[in-house]
């Protein structure tokens, strides 16, 4: 069979595919494969590990941030080996959500954690994650949440396909499904589930002891405990491939809370001209280092409207593969703008990796805002709106040449040939 | 490689050249792809720090683009220093032999001297009778993660001022390296080396995002600035500027306001 052949072969494969016990190509970037074939132990071993599914571009890796709707913008999820740096809104009210939403996630598939934070205790954490909705109690949730634009679910597709991005128009979750559950914030998750899982916490003041030994690098000492304690874990629970005899693969997730925040030890957040001003992105660096050559993936929050030196601030963005931006309504103009009356904020995807790649999945959506409403947490497009044809001609112009344009702008160009039957949009160019 | 930026003029087989690669807003990636699968192809003997992503990242697409990374690296066409994967090894298993990216260890990053011993190690020619490669090429991916891991701007210009001396005038090969531009972000840092390198090389590409805005057809503008030109009846400072869109296994460049989605 042509899939056995490929596997023979081996060359191009062996760098693809994981390599059980091999200590020096240990990825987790893993190209879906051809059917296993069983025979040959350089072939696929990929079993299907619970909770992760392969990208539809490229195969790769890709674990649910517990967000159905925050999956579709990222592209299906979140890759792997890959780090996602959550820039929290201005209280923090929000983006404790999708760090629970993430953990819950990794409990709800069986996948082990790993808790890290200086503010609170990971075991008072765990006991406060959203509990999981199963099937018809979602569709509940949905109807009652019947807002004036929830379609009819038998009217085709008729309009533009990025309306799909609204989360009401998915069906509940599938009864098994295996990847992205949706949850209930108003209760708490069930005891069980988290005596069942395996997690491991990383509380910054227990770790950190009276007499710490002068470290010779320059990261923080609590950057450079809580390096050391997930390095342990990867090493000694074999995520990294290093203990062969580890039949059932599994995932890591890892999670860090207010990155970067006095508690951590580092006055990146205080000061302008810090001395440890290198302490964080070193730590990112390595950090990325330790999940690239692991199965983990981790979810970072970072108060990153705390950080005086805007250049700190690219820097932990480029070393950052998925980036994503909370911008919250509470205590701005905004607040009593009657166009955002609706939302509670505005949700940013600031980057997403080119992994394997040279392009990327980006969704076309740029403009996306958030709203908490009683049991989710929904992202939705801004200003979802009919079909009039002012806003039609509006997003043709925005995709042709680039979102911050408008109606009217004079645009420089040769030639405009814009398949609109509508003379009078043709005619606001000067051509 | 991508031909039509190979249309520009951008990749002849010119030696001794600094080239510099920059981006602004945007990811300027695609060009360290490009000039990686085209000097392999060229049969030069390439050396490639690779601090930003895996190996098997740059090896999947390099077989998009037509060359198998792997099969270079055991002809010994190809060595890579694989960035993430040495600041594990030197963090959690230190060992006392130097190691090219050592300054990760020390509390005051120093200089990148072990660094510049390795790319010499590497690069330098070999006189056995086999075959040999044609020009020794450094390929830096990039240089601005040295900036972020503690590294000074100075200590970065004379790396690159010292593989310069050795690759580009001893033994004629090239040098191509990445840096990010932060705009309006004031990295003081990031702003010195820039301008240090853009003052040494002798041939710059820009990559700069859309000043609208993200845009799905077009999805940047690159401009290629010639500076010292070889020949001296060509006039000084050369530029040009295309808009490109990247797809999945090419980049596609159209002059400014050609994009085949408005046409």
């Amino acid at each position: 069979m042509a899939a056995a052949g490929t596997c023979g072969t081996g060359t191009r494969s062996t760098g693809s595919m994981v390599a059980a016990a091999s200590t020096n190509n240990v990825t987790s970037f893993q190209r879906r494969g051809p059917r296993a074939s069983g025979a040959d132990s350089g072939c696929s071993r990929l079993v299907s590990i619970a909770g992760t599914r392969p990208s539809v571009r490229n195969g790769q890796l890709l674990v649910s941030t517990g967000l159905p709707a925050l999956d579709q913008l990222l592209g299906g999820g979140l890759a792997v080996g890959t780090v996602l740096l959550i820039e929290e809104d201005k209280y923090n009210i929000y983006s404790p959500l999708l760090f629970k939403y993430f953990l819950a996630e990794g409990i709800v598939s069986g996948h082990a954690l790993l808790v890290a934070s200086a503010k609170e205790d990971p075991a008072d954490i765990l006991q406060k994650l959203p509990a999981p909705l199963i099937d018809d109690s979602y569709k509940k949730e949905c109807d009652e949440d019947v807002c004036s634009h929830k379609m009819e679910p038998d009217i085709k597709m008729k309009i533009a396909w990025r309306y799909q991005l609204l989360p009401k128009m998915e069906a509940g979750p599938v009864s098994s499904s295996r990847f992205g559950h949706y949850y209930d914030i108003s209760k708490r998750i069930p005891q069980e589930l988290i005596e069942t899982s395996k997690w491991h916490g990383f509380f910054l003041p227990e770790k950190i002891s009276s007499a710490f030994n002068v470290e010779s690098c320059s990261l923080t000492p609590g950057y450079m405990k809580l390096l050391q304690f997930i390095q342990n874990i990867i090493y000694k629970e074999g995520f990294d491939g290093s203990n062969p005899q580890k039949k059932q693969k599994n995932i890591l997730r890892i999670g860090i809370q207010n990155l970067g925040s006095p508690l951590w030890g580092d006055d990146i957040c205080c000061t302008e001209n810090c001395d440890t001003s290198h302490s964080l992105t070193k730590f990112l660096y390595i950090l990325r280092g330790l999940l690239r050559t692991s199965l983990s993936a981790c979810i970072i929050t970072m108060p990153t409207h705390l950080i005086q030196n805007k250049a700190v601030i690219a820097r932990v963005t480029n070393l950052s593969d998925t980036v994503v931006g909370l911008e919250s309504f509470i205590g701005s103009e905004k607040e009593t703008n009657p166009l955002y009356k609706d939302y509670h904020g505005l949700i940013h995807i600031r980057q997403i990796p080119r992994l394997n790649n040279l392009i990327y999945d980006i969704s076309d959506v740029k403009d996306l805002a958030f709203k908490l409403k009683k049991k989710l947490f929904t992202i939705e497009r801004k200003f979802a709106v009919k079909k009039t044809p002012y806003l039609r001609r509006l997003q043709t112009l925005k995709n042709i040449y680039g979102e911050n344009c408008q109606l009217g702008d004079m645009i420089c160009c040769p030639k405009i040939k814009v398949c609109l039957s509508n003379k009078e949009f043709i005619q606001s160019f000067n051509v | 490689m991508f031909p039509e930026l190979n249309n520009f003029n951008t990749t002849r087989a010119e030696q001794g050249k600094l080239t510099l690669l920059c981006d602004a807003k945007t990811d300027g990636s695609f060009l360290v792809h490009h000039f990686l699968s085209f000097y392999l192809k060229a049969n030069c003997k390439v050396c490639f720090v690779a601090l930003v992503q895996s190996f098997s990242h740059y090896n999947m697409v390099g077989q998009k683009l037509g060359v198998s990374l792997t099969t270079a690296r055991e002809r010994g066409q190809l060595v890579v220093l694989e960035g993430l994967k040495s600041a594990v090894d030197i963090f959690f298993r230190p060992r006392e032999e130097p190691h090219p990216l050592q300054f990760l260890r020390e509390a005051n990053a120093g200089d990148l001297q072990p660094l510049y011993a390795f790319v010499r190690d590497t690069l330098e020619p070999v006189d056995c009778g086999e075959a040999a490669w044609r020009c020794p090429v450094l390929l830096v991916d990039d240089l601005s993660v040295l900036l972020s891991l503690g590294v000074g701007p100075v200590a970065v210009l004379d790396f690159v001022h010292y593989c310069r001396a050795t690759v580009c005038r001893e033994w004629k090969g090239n040098v191509v390296a990445l840096v990010h531009d932060s705009g309006d972000a004031e990295d003081k840092e990031s702003d010195v080396l820039l301008n240090g390198l853009s003052h040494q090389s002798h041939l710059i590409l820009r990559v700069e995002g859309l000043a609208t805005g993200f845009c799905k057809d077009v999805h940047g503008q690159l401009r290629i600035l010639w500076r010292r030109p070889l020949q001296p009846t060509t006039p000084r400072d050369r530029s040009l500027t295309y808009q490109y869109k990247i797809q999945d296994k090419s980049v596609s460049f159209f002059a400014k306001g050609m994009s085949p989605a408005v046409l």
